[in-house]
């Protein structure tokens, strides 16, 4: 794990991480779903495992979480084994699983009671339903939520014991861009608390907006890890060019020819088009036209953009974090 | 929170999900009081069960009929042809097909396994014997307790203590692991043993109120006695429910779909619907199966509860039942949790 700069480096020598684990592996039949992951969770941060799906990602939180023993490796949450301190480790956090559907003939507030009935400290439910924006539909059945209704009350439910560490796996797949932003600003009123956070997620746009680091996994295996803009700035690159040629024009051009344009540091391909990380914007696209032009190549579409995590991934393992 | 506050939350979960859902309170409580009602109606204690018999048209003017014509007792029903009294035969809506030509000796055509065949066999060989039949006091048994509703009340209720019992943890589980919810209840300090406690708290919620109501209607309505007392009927329903409690929590311990879960629990309920005696004796049965038949939980609670309503047997007269409801109780439940999947 990147050690961060200045002052953060004094507080991790003053305080253990809010998770720690070494070498993880979870194996299903032939099937290596982790394969030697490590994974360090500093308090007061929130991580993402960012991955495509089938990563391993699912599995790993999983075990991080005391639902699936590892074949080997290590597990220490909030300073605690999960063979030998359970209870008090799950006194302390709060989770929410991917696809939990509620019973439906029970209210929002009924939920939330059975969910504090299980913690010896607990957060009033008046304040949770706040927390969440719920307080309105406190007394609604679950079978009358929307999707995102019911995706902030599991928060909710997550949230009933004031948990130091909060699992959050894929919390916002399936939400329309609007919900997804109200589940983004609850966690980040949870970190603004001292919460601490891991997620898991396939969305780039989610993991560089909550995360102050990122683990990029694949294949069950960490492939870049740090803060996000770090893990970009691995890219070596200032912007991103796509470029769509017409009529099988991408045949004819060459790999080495892109490459030795200026500022061009990586070339891709991907069915009919061609995708340069370049680090001089300006220089390499007037380049790339003039060379464009010689080679008698006719273009549908030129797009750049400021590089991503998705580049980082696409950079790293040649696929899209999601498909389409 | 303390564990009563867990599952005094869990009992009170399971306890509104099955009220606000009135389907599932009309199946527990008002299916078995309208099938009671209704079968016990259809067998009502009265008049014998008259014999239909069919006639040809034209053979109806013979002695013999003329006879059968003036017995209260038989109901002629007269046809222009042969095949469609034959068809009627079949069908089921005269008892028997009378021949009688004049000429040759009478026919009566008949399906002898049915009683009611047999019944008008008797009836036209008594017209043919005697003009006068021979008066014969007859003792009709009307008293409580020996009717066919008597019978059959206490097996209507064992069935349902089994359909609810069975329904009620295994449907619920099945759905919970499903949902994903025992998955998520997993990552709590819940304690597993709260869990299975509020199954067993509110099915004992409901199966109060279950027997009480059927009962009421059994005893005050249908007049069915309770001849070896209330604590006694009582705790045989007791033991008898959470039996199938346990039979429930074993078809539900590890199937991951609602779908599996009825399939299971249907496979369990299906030999004792048809093998318990709740509609008939089994004594039915061949010989061989009854030993095998009297081992099954409903076969040991109805016959338990038929000798505690009607007959009022003892405790003691009922221990072999309540030693086999007591095995099924522990050996479903040890095993049970044993392969519980919660995740």
């Amino acid at each position: 794990m990147t050690v961060g700069s200045g002052g953060s480096g004094f507080r991790a020598v003053s305080s253990p991480p809010a998770l720690c684990a070494t070498g993880l592996v979870k194996r299903f039949g032939a099937l290596v779903a982790v394969d030697g992951l490590d994974l360090e969770v500093r308090r007061g941060i929130c991580l993402a495992l960012l991955g495509p799906n089938g990563a391993g990602k699912t599995t790993t939180i999983e075990m991080l979480e005391g639902l699936i023993a590892p074949d080997a490796g290590s597990i220490e949450v909030l300073g605690a084994r999960w063979d030998a301190g359970a209870d008090g480790i799950r006194q302390r956090i709060g989770v929410q699983l991917q696809d939990t559907r509620l019973q439906e003939k029970i209210t929002t507030f009924e939920t939330l009671r059975l969910f504090q009935s299980f913690y010896r400290e607990t957060r009033p439910l008046d304040e949770v339903l706040e927390l969440v924006g719920l307080t309105e539909k406190r007394d609604a059945r679950v079978e009358a939520l929307s999707g995102g209704q019911h995706q902030r009350l599991t928060l909710a439910c997550a949230l009933v014991n004031r948990p130091e560490l909060l699992f959050l796996d894929e919390p916002t797949t399936g939400l329309d861009p609007q919900a997804r932003r109200r589940v983004w600003s609850i966690v980040e009123a949870f970190k603004a608390e001292g919460g601490t956070v891991l997620l898991t997620t396939h969305n780039m746009e989610e993991a560089e907006r909550l995360a102050d680091e990122v683990v990029i996994v694949d294949e069950g295996k960490v492939i870049a890890e740090g803060p996000p803009k770090a893990v970009i700035g691995r890219l070596h690159a200032e912007s991103i060019v796509e470029l769509h040629p017409r009529d099988g024009g991408a045949a004819r051009l060459s790999d080495d020819g892109l490459r030795a344009l200026p500022g061009v540091s990586e070339v891709r391909r991907e069915g009919a088009s061609v995708t340069l990380s370049v680090s001089d914007t300006q220089a390499s696209v007037g380049a790339l036209l003039a060379y464009l032009n010689e080679a008698g190549v006719a273009l549908e579409a030129l797009r750049t953009h400021a590089p991503t995590l998705e580049d980082v991934f696409m950079a790293l393992t040649g696929k899209h974090l999601r498909d389409g | 929170m303390g564990r009563w506050a867990e599952i005094r939350e869990l009992t009170r979960h399971r306890a509104l999900s099955f009220l606000r859902q009135p389907e599932a309170v009309f199946w527990v409580f008002a299916f078995p009081i309208v099938l009671a009602a209704v079968l016990g109606y259809a067998f009502k204690s009265g008049a014998p069960p008259p014999s239909t018999i069919a006639v040809l048209e034209s053979e109806s003017g013979t002695e013999l009929v003329a006879r059968l014509e003036a017995d209260s007792l038989v109901e002629l029903q007269r046809f222009a042809d042969r095949d469609s009294a034959e068809l009627a035969l079949r069908a089921g809506k005269v008892d028997a097909l009378l021949s009688d030509s004049g000429a040759a000796e009478p026919t009566l055509r008949l399906d002898p396994v049915r009683a009611e065949a047999e019944l008008a066999r008797l009836r036209v060989l008594l017209a043919r014997g005697r003009v006068d039949p021979a008066e014969l006091e007859l003792d009709a048994i009307t008293e409580r307790g020996s009717r066919f509703v008597d019978f059959l009340f206490p097996g209507l209720l064992g069935m349902n203590l089994m359909g609810t019992g069975l329904w009620a943890i295994g449907f619920a589980v099945a759905d919970l692991r499903q949902r994903k919810v025992l998955k998520r209840l997993l990552v709590t300090p819940m304690r597993k043993s709260s869990f299975l406690a509020s199954f067993m708290l509110s099915r004992l919620l409901f199966l109060a109120l279950e027997i009480i109501v059927l009962t009421a209607f059994g005893v005050w309505v249908l007049g069915v006695p309770l001849r070896a007392g209330l604590v006694q009927f009582s705790l045989l329903c007791l033991l008898g429910a959470a039996s199938f409690a346990g039979l429930g929590l074993l078809a539900a311990a590890r199937v991951r779909t609602i779908e599996g879960a009825s399939g299971m629990i249907n496979l369990i309920m299906m030999p004792m619907w048809l093998g318990s005696g709740i509609f008939f004796s089994y004594e039915r049965f061949p010989d061989a199966v009854q030993p095998v038949l009297r081992l099954l939980p409903l076969t040991a609670l109805v016959d338990a509860l038929r000798a505690t309503m009607l007959e009022g047997a003892g405790l003691a007269a009922v221990l072999p039942e309540v030693a086999i409801l007591g095995a099924w109780l522990v050996v479903p439940f040890a095993v049970a949790l044993r392969i519980f999947r919660w995740a």
